[in-house]
């Protein structure tokens, strides 16, 4: 340990080895990964130890109540990333594409309110473990679920690699991570990776549930620290917002134009909507959305969690509040190569300012926060992938435990992709392909929400409406460059096209995607084109965990139900 | 007839659906209007409306969702006894087709 930290402080002096931090972060990070191991044996009968089947290993028995819910979703949605991200773009430009964070994770829990029971229902009565295996079902087509299946699988990959780049940005304040090749210098990432690898093959969703609750605790107690002691030691928040104001009110010398702004000008009033609408939008149709929503016992769990979770989203905009506490604070977030980070902000924050223990505890809370997610994720992905490409695609007959297997297997191949993102490509390709994966996501919206309501739109023109979201998207993500460094991908807003109004651009695909859908449903339906089979009926969209499931073996020749 | 058609719940009274559907309409609608925050007064310990606001509507949000989820328990669990305490009720109109 001496000889590396001499090494680590002689390439880079802004960030020596703070001892007491890195200690206590490593402590906790040991005792989260004997927890998840440990939750293989948690809430589960005998006889299902080892986790012969999906519902076992990637929905943690579909028997979590509120409380492990609530954690377990918190975990899932507020993911370390987020919380590096959404205070770095608050500390480099403002409000607008910072702060949107806040009215995103408000309106999320109505619709959630809204959509997720009746999902729920509908996949507890006929055992779907993914939003694809619904809409294959509902739709009778292996090309729309396949399709909603890759777009969840390529969307969740960078997701999962940004939790990297957040686990990372902690690395790097604690002074790790400037070793003098790839392999000591990724050396710290690889070991937390290949742990949360290991217990999650293990024990499954039961693995992030247990941490989560650990890691959950953590942050609220570093985030209600930060929020009372840090604005007092700044000159309170008057201050902090005119330390805010004067800096996004400068000019940028690369543009000529203000940095930022701390109260969006009119200009950027449906950017901010769109993004923050679009964004709640795309949220729940993520893979690892549903698999939070599935692996509760009730239907009505989910909302009553979509009560209780706004609590995290106030959590949340505190957070995104220290982005300005960091700039009255002249917080200096030098990365390694001795470039500015805005990623290194919040960690760099607790740092400066708290006593070391605590600033490990806080560290900690961030590193932690990105194993939940990751872990969910990954299980997420390896589920679409067992479930609708290779069970629906190859292996039509594959059994629970084959399933199971296939699964925790591939669970691994995600986490190693995703590692190799990391260290292998630039970050920024990571972040590129997130901006991507939300327009994406977003592009299968009309496909899972319009079947929970109606059979009326054809499973063709659902399909040609997402590819031409997906195309409309793409494009348009690729044409916005940056200002400053001249790269595509620029951002997360355009113009729609033949106006000069600049939205989202995933709210932009989705509301051609629809039009397409709904016009081309005419179309076909009016052409007699043939429809797929619906294997859902009306009463399962209101199944509760006391009604029985459909049993899918004898469904050819007429559903069965269980005893 | 295939036993999936038993239906699960009785049938529904509107009124519990209509009040919810304008409190989740009211709750996705108003925070997203910017023109109604996007100004810095008045301040609440320093810090700008803008913010304030837009986290006091993350309480706002949590209250309508209770309202509504005392709503729908209610409801749900009064059309899931409808049909577990009368047969009729439960074999329903799909069973006498």
């Amino acid at each position: 340990m001496r000889a590396v930290s001499s090494t680590v402080a002689a390439a880079a002096p802004a960030h020596p080895v703070n001892g007491v931090a890195l200690t206590v972060v490593i402590v906790i990070f040991v005792i989260v990964a004997v927890m998840g191991f440990v939750a293989a044996r948690w809430r589960i009968t005998p006889e299902e130890r080892g986790m012969h089947s999906l519902d076992e290993w990637g929905l943690g028995g579909r028997g979590f109540g509120s409380w492990i819910t609530w954690f377990l979703l918190g975990g899932d949605l507020y993911t370390a990333y987020t919380f590096i991200a959404v205070p770095a773009a608050m500390w480099s430009t403002g409000a607008v594409s910072g702060f949107f964070a806040v009215p995103y994770t408000v309106v999320l829990y109505p619709i959630v309110f809204l959509l997720m029971a009746r999902l729920w229902s509908v996949s507890h009565r006929h055992g779907y473990v993914t939003p694809a295996d619904f809409v294959g079902g509902r739709y009778g087509s292996k090309s729309l679920s396949t399709a909603v299946a890759v777009t969840g699988i390529v969307a969740t990959m960078p997701y999962i690699a940004l939790q990297l780049v957040g686990i990372k940005a902690v690395l790097t304040v604690l002074g790790l991570g400037s070793g003098a090749n790839v392999f000591t210098q990724d050396l710290p990432l690889i070991i937390a990776f290949v742990v949360l690898a290991a217990y999650t093959y293990t024990a499954g969703l039961r693995a992030p549930a247990a941490i989560a609750v650990v890691k959950d605790l953590l942050i609220y107690i570093a985030v209600i620290a930060a929020i009372v002691w840090l604005p007092a030691q700044f000159g309170g928040w008057d201050g902090i917002f005119q330390a805010a104001t004067a800096k996004m009110s400068s000019t940028n010398p690369a543009t000529g134009m203000p940095v930022g702004s701390v109260i969006p000008g009119a200009t950027s009033f449906n950017a901010y909507w769109t993004l923050a609408l679009g964004s709640a939008m795309a949220l729940f149709m993520y893979p690892h959305s549903v698999t939070g929503v599935l692996s509760t016992k009730s239907r009505n769990t989910i909302r009553r969690n979509a009560v209780v979770l706004p609590i995290y989203s106030l959590m949340l905009g505190f957070l995104a509040l220290l982005g300005y506490v960091a700039i009255k604070a002249g917080t200096q977030p030098i990365g390694l190569d001795g470039k500015i980070n805005p990623q290194l902000v919040v960690p760099q924050l607790f740092i400066d300012h708290f006593p070391a223990w605590f600033a490990g505890v806080a560290l900690a809370a961030i590193a932690v926060g990105a194993l939940v997610p990751a872990a969910i994720m990954s299980i997420a992905a390896s589920n679409l992938f067992t479930r609708n490409i290779y069970r629906d695609l190859f292996k039509p007959n594959a059994t629970d435990a084959e399933e199971a297997k296939v699964s925790k297997l591939v669970s691994l191949v995600v986490k190693l992709g995703a590692l190799l993102f990391v260290i292998v490509m630039d970050q920024s390709a990571a972040i590129n392909m997130q901006l991507l994966g939300g327009v994406w996501i977003l592009q299968t919206f009309p496909a899972i929400v319009a079947g929970l309501y109606t059979r009326w739109f054809h499973r063709w023109a659902l399909l040609i409406g997402w590819a031409v979201g997906i195309a409309y998207g793409t494009a348009a993500a690729y044409a916005v460059v940056n200002p400053v460094t001249h790269a595509h991908f620029g951002g997360p807003i355009a113009p729609i096209p033949f106006l000069n109004i600049p939205i989202y651009i995933a709210v932009t695909a989705f509301v051609l995607n629809a039009i397409v859908s709904v016009l081309l449903t005419l179309v076909f339906r009016a052409a007699h084109v043939p429809d797929g089979r619906d294997r859902t009926t009306a009463s399962d969209y209101g199944a509760d965990e006391g009604d029985p499931r459909v049993v899918p073996v004898i469904e050819p020749l007429g559903p069965k139900i269980e005893a | 007839m295939p036993t999936t058609d038993l239906p699960t719940r009785g049938p529904a009274k509107p009124a519990p659906y209509v009040i919810s559907g304008v409190l989740i309409a009211i709750g996705i609608v108003f925070p997203l209007i910017v023109p109604i925050y996007a100004r810095s007064g008045p301040t609440l310990f320093g810090i700008p409306f803008f913010y304030w606001y837009q986290m006091l509507w993350v309480l706002i949000d949590a209250g309508l969702l209770w309202i509504c989820f005392v709503l729908m328990i209610r409801e749900d669990r009064r059309r899931r006894d409808a049909v577990r305490h009368d047969p009729d009720a439960a074999t329903g109109e799909e069973a006498r087709r």
